[in-house]
């Protein structure tokens, strides 16, 4: 080799290696480059403006926490405790909360002698650690108080509303009511509501102890009170649930099921007319690039919100991408096979069903399985688009904007509810088709 | 052949085929059977879907072509008006199209991190694998428009909420495929390396990265049709961009089906435009590891 070979090898290199820095430095700066312009572009300096950290707060400590409301309505008096503030929450007539004492003046005890009186004529009178005694009167619409001018930050005061928040509870105090949130740790009433007779038992004393309900047994009696639970509504959580798999499996199935034959159309070696197989191709493209969000928003008109409408808008969607992966699957199978089973004098449509079939079952199978898991997510993502399922009652729990716990509850099952798909369809896939590993 | 006589009991043709035929029924049986409950499922399953929608299915096909009709017709009609429209729009494609780039380059980028973290011979932290796994597990599970709503709630709408919710999913769903392409790496590289005192971020940048970039690659356009679709979708609950325009629109309902149009116009042509360009360079990335 002469000296000037090797100076031309040499500079070929230096140029690779020049090439390869460049990247290797360019690349990099490029992305970086793309996030600065992205950091400006969606506003990321003003978000900390618009971003509502109260919401945090209360999403944080409400997500597994609850609170029990201590109102009295000023204009009749009446005094209600309901878990939540809502009516299926309410305790019976004649039962209250073991916090609350009194009769004439009902005095509510918040913990760490943090304590609210509800005096007779709407008076007030709150009880706070290293503050003054407030008293309010609440008249019409009006509250007066003996609040200072001075007010520290945890005190909001008008004369419309007084708003007190303390580590131990929330006091609000205005001219029609008053209200008192004591909070507490834990999903309340997720087993029973106040009304059923099991609330409070524990699970020893329904499982072996005396008959609680005379009407019913005890088992039977309990799981029936569960499952129509107003509050946290299993029945319903689970019908939607079954909703979300079922939209998946629907879609994913029917996909295949019409995918399996046009994908026949689409392979050049099934097909001999261009024409068909180019139209084939088409149509595939075409309805996977409409979107499962077009094909969900079009079929609603036609069939209004539900789980059908879901389970359609997968099908025809997955549809083109099953298709296309079909055909694709088709134009690899081995000639041999099918050359094989012609020998034996065999027609066309049996040469498809056991030359042909035999060797994409394991592309298909796996393909489908994982489009059952990945369509589970999808479906509950159109769900909340078309209302059906677990993703409808997430977005309105998340937009009621108040039961975080159920928001909480929902999240924890939808998690459940992917990983138990996924686990099937990888359990299922191995049954079938044997393990990858 | 040689076996069957070993194995001592006397066969003949007879015996063989009967119980071959015996093994066939069986098949066929069991085979049935599966038919029959997967027919059973689906027809019980559309017609418990069909009566829990608001609208049947039978009466509802005839309407299907409707809508799009109704849309097509008035586009029609104003379509002298539809190249400004999409020029109305296309800021928002490009909200669109940035929710999806940004989220897959911080999902591919942290799905890198924890696919190296959680592969055996690679990891860091041997001892750590399960539970860097765990985490991609539900990373991956957790549907993005679940984070994304949460996310509305407390930052407000538009795109950074998407981008969180699909970028945490992306990250979950590229650790599995990442760690899949790299299991199967040559760990001669990533010794020899160590050999020369190299620490654990030069291993893997100059050992293993190199193997695996193709692959990588491939999977992260892959992502990028998806994320596509996902940030138009997370659009249509609040997040921003086409698919927030698009719920805009339609809520004006006719009159403005003009608009509808051209938003349908524009995401199709997106989501065609990227799925043709991605594959095509996918394509290249696999076929060039071939050779």
């Amino acid at each position: 080799m002469t000296t000037i070979d090797l100076d031309a090898t040499k500079f070929e290199a230096e140029k690779l290696f020049q090439r390869k820095r460049l990247i290797g430095f360019g690349i990099p700066a490029v992305i970086a480059v793309y996030f600065v312009y992205i950091f400006f572009a969606f506003d990321l300096p003003g978000l900390a403006g618009r971003a509502n950290m109260e919401n945090a707060v209360t999403l944080a400590s409400d997500s597994w926490s609850h609170k029990v409301h201590v109102t009295r309505d000023n204009r009749s008096g009446e005094i209600t405790y309901a878990v939540e503030g809502e009516r299926k929450g309410r305790y019976p007539e004649g039962q209250r909360p073991d916090w609350v004492t009194g009769d004439d003046a009902i005095i509510i005890d918040l913990g760490r002698e943090h304590i609210v009186r509800y005096l007779p004529d709407n008076r007030t009178e709150i009880e706070i650690p290293g503050f003054q005694l407030i008293e309010a009167q609440a008249e019409g619409r009006t509250v007066t108080t003996n609040l200072p001018d001075d007010l520290p930050d945890w005190i909001s005061a008008s004369d419309r509303r007084v708003g007190i928040t303390t580590p131990e509870g929330r006091i609000t105090l205005t001219g029609a009511r008053t209200e008192v949130f004591n909070y507490f740790p834990g999903w309340e009433l997720f087993w029973f509501t106040l009304d059923s007779p099991y609330y409070g038992q524990s699970l020893a004393t329904i499982l072996f102890g005396d008959q609680i309900d005379p009407a019913r047994g005890n088992i039977t009696g309990a799981i029936s009170d569960w499952w129509n639970n107003a509050m946290w509504r299993h029945k319903d959580v689970a019908w939607a649930i079954g909703e979300t798999i079922l939209m998946a499996f629907l879609g994913t199935m029917g996909a295949a099921i019409i995918a399996l034959p046009l994908g026949f159309l689409a392979a050049k070696r099934f097909s001999p007319f261009m024409l068909v197989r180019a139209a084939t191709r088409r149509l595939f493209d075409f309805v996977r690039g409409v979107d499962a969000l077009i094909w969900t928003v079009v079929l609603a008109r036609a069939f209004g919100p539900g789980p059908l409408t879901g389970a359609l808008a997968i099908l025809i969607t997955d549809t083109g991408t099953f298709g296309k992966i079909f055909s694709e699957a088709l134009e690899n199978v081995d000639q041999k096979q099918i050359e094989g089973v012609a020998s034996t004098g065999a027609k066309p449509l049996q040469r498809y069903r056991f030359g042909v079939i035999p060797q994409i079952v394991p592309v298909l199978l796996a393909q489908i399985l994982y489009f059952l898991e990945s369509n589970t997510r999808s479906a509950t993502i159109i769900g909340a688009i078309t209302g059906g399922g677990i993703g409808l009652m997430l977005t309105q729990a998340i937009q009621t904007q108040k039961d975080w716990e159920e928001v909480a509850y929902y999240i924890v099952l939808i998690i459940a509810m992917v990983m138990f798909m996924d686990w099937f369809s990888g359990w299922l896939r191995g049954k079938l088709i044997g393990r990858k590993d | 052949m040689a076996d069957i006589s070993l194995s001592g009991a006397p066969q003949n043709v007879d015996g063989i085929q009967a119980s071959y035929m015996a093994q066939v029924q069986r098949r066929r049986l069991y085979g049935g059977l599966t038919l029959l409950i997967f027919v059973v499922l689906m027809v019980s399953g559309f017609n418990v879907a069909d009566d829990r929608n608001a609208g049947g299915f039978w009466d509802g096909l005839h309407q299907i072509g409707d809508y799009p009709a109704d849309v097509l017709s008035e586009a029609w009609e104003k379509r002298a008006d539809l190249p400004a429209l999409i020029a109305k729009y296309f800021p928002a494609l490009v909200e669109t199209i940035n929710i999806a780039a940004v989220s897959t380059l911080i999902g591919a980028i942290g799905g890198l991190f924890l696919s190296l973290l959680g592969t055996r011979g690679l990891a860091k932290w041997p001892r750590l694998i399960p539970l860097f796994r765990r985490i991609s597990d539900i990373m991956r599970a957790v549907p993005e428009i679940v984070i994304a709503l949460v996310l509305i709630f407390v930052l407000g709408g538009g795109p950074v909420p998407a981008m969180i919710a699909i970028a945490i999913h992306t990250a979950g769903a590229l650790a599995k495929m990442f760690s899949e392409v790299s299991e199967n790496t040559d760990l001669k590289a990533v010794e020899g390396l160590a050999s020369t005192g190299a620490t654990w971020s030069q291993r893997m940048l100059l050992g293993v990265l190199p193997q695996v970039a193709p692959n990588y690659v491939s999977y992260t356009l892959l992502r990028f049709e998806i994320n596509i679709r996902a940030s138009a979708i997370l659009g249509f609950v609040g997040a921003g961009g086409l698919g927030y325009e698009l719920r805009n629109s339609m809520a004006w309902g006719p009159g403005r089906f003009d608009e509808a149009a051209a938003i349908f116009i524009l995401l199709f042509g997106t989501i065609v435009f990227f799925d043709q360009v991605s594959s095509r360079y996918r394509n290249r990335l696999t076929e060039g590891q071939g050779q």
